[in-house]
């Protein structure tokens, strides 16, 4: 395949902030699509839809709003700025706090349906047996949710790394922080080098179909009556 | 049965309306200006004119996939000419209808001075260009910086749009604090209406002549050729003047 060195770095850096924002989202998802599951609270309409949003927004839309609110004008950027982060837009950061925006559904609605598939009956088992409540989340609820998380983590991977127009208005297209596989691709593709947008969507497939199949058979094992 | 009939002169009619319409593709830079000038057009012929703005690499892969566009207003000279060797474009219809010009734009007033010092000064995070493999507007930006000695010491500080419609939103949201526009993009009634700005010397850089081609679905549309005597015409000219190209 005609990839050259831009080609691989860009390969690369997808893997990295697929790989990083899925790690967030499953850290940040799982309490709240916990949440969402058990409560009764008036909030919980509001906040799911809140959390299907990203769906909604067409990525570039997204993505620009995202450039406003992070930059110097901007609510999030006057914070990260006064923090001493300076202004995420253009950086790797950026594009993992994007990214973490533009996949949470992906990632919180799996895990909030097993926990609801769970139910509370195990966990008033649980906590018979004298289980803390922390104990049981750990050891029962996330256990036997097991195959929720790794849908999500599936989708968040998947969907982190064929994000395209949010990265085009955030990112800048720089090489080794902002020049991911779906920019790069589409670079060749403007520039009439059809042969490299071909070997690198031809890897790019290669790849995610390898990394969907491994996650795949993970599963599998965990997956009862 | 008197619904058909009116049903069917509508669909005629629809049918008559379509043979003097003109689908014209259009480089991002010249999307306002060609609006502008499509207003006038209608005016003054009734052909209705339908816009469809992209960068001229993307037009370029549609044109050759079976797009229906009858012209490509294109934001360079090579895109047109390919299209013509290919047999996509007819033969001998290509000219220059715009040269664009190239522009240091900041938000911030009085920040850039009228001889682009601001860029030697280097008091900023990030400057915008277009991918200079891309955008024509971006590899003026690059001989600019080359001809002044920055190129390598400010390439660091590059962000870059995929085109240079998508620079514009990195400059105005104030994310890089200047960069490389097309005047176009900036100049409204032939003034620079907001921030500051350093209108690059023509020759520093070649000029960016832009092509407008009649492709081969347009042949047998008058209307097509119309539309491009018309972009030739005072009517138009001054439409360009007043957003800046030569």
């Amino acid at each position: 395949m005609p990839l050259d060195p831009a080609d691989w770095q860009a390969l690369w850096l997808t893997a990295k902030l697929a790989t990083v924002t899925t790690l967030v989202l499953l850290v940040l998802g799982t309490p709240l699509a916990w949440w969402l599951a058990r409560t009764r609270s008036a909030w919980k309409g509001p906040i799911s839809a809140l959390v299907a949003m990203p769906l909604i927004l067409p990525p570039t839309v997204l993505g620009f709003y995202l450039l406003l609110f992070m930059g110097p004008e901007g609510w999030l950027g006057r914070f990260t700025h006064a923090l001493g982060w300076g202004y995420l837009p253009f950086t790797f950061g950026g594009l993992v706090v994007a990214s973490v925006i533009y996949s949470l559904p992906f990632v919180v609605q799996p895990i909030q349906n097993a926990f609801e598939v769970v139910g509370s009956v195990p966990l008033e088992a649980a906590a018979t047996l004298r289980a803390s409540p922390l104990d049981a989340f750990l050891t029962v609820a996330i256990p036997q949710a097991r195959s929720g998380f790794i849908t999500a983590a599936v989708l968040g991977f998947a969907h982190t790394v064929g994000e395209f127009g949010v990265v085009l208005m955030i990112g800048g297209n720089i090489p080794n922080a902002t020049q991911v596989v779906s920019v790069q691709i589409y670079a060749h593709v403007e520039a009439l080098e059809y042969t490299q947008a071909h070997g690198l969507a031809g890897g790019l497939v290669c790849f995610s179909f390898a990394i969907l199949l491994i996650m795949n058979r993970v599963r599998r094992p965990g997956q009862r009556g | 049965m008197a619904f058909l009939r009116i049903f069917v002169a509508l669909l005629l009619m629809g049918d008559v309306a379509h043979a003097a319409e003109v689908r014209v593709a259009v480089a991002a830079n010249f999307s306002t200006p060609a609006q502008q000038i499509a207003a006038a057009f209608t005016a003054a012929t009734g052909h209705k004119v339908t816009l469809s703005a992209g960068s001229t690499g993307k037009l370029y892969a549609q044109i050759k996939n079976g797009a229906p566009f009858d012209a490509l207003l294109a934001a360079d000279a090579e895109t047109p000419a390919k299209l013509e060797t290919e047999g996509v474009g007819v033969a001998g219809s290509r000219f220059v209808y715009a040269t664009g010009r190239l522009i240091l734009w900041s938000k911030r007033a009085g920040w850039v001075d009228d001889q682009g010092e601001v860029l030697a000064k280097g008091a900023f995070e990030h400057l915008a260009i277009a991918d200079p493999k891309l955008a024509p507007y971006g590899a003026a930006a690059i001989e600019v910086l080359e001809k002044r000695g920055l190129l390598e010491t400010l390439r660091p500080r590059f962000v870059q749009g995929e085109n240079i419609a998508q620079v514009h939103p990195f400059v105005v949201s104030g994310n890089a604090e200047l960069g490389f526009l097309a005047l176009s993009q900036v100049m409204r009634e032939g003034k620079i209406t907001e921030g500051s700005a350093w209108i690059v010397p023509a020759g520093l850089h070649r000029p960016i002549h832009q092509e407008a081609i009649l492709l081969t679905k347009g042949r047998n549309n008058p209307a097509a050729r119309d539309w491009l005597d018309h972009l030739r015409g005072e009517m138009a000219r001054s439409v360009m003047r007043a957003f800046g190209y030569l």
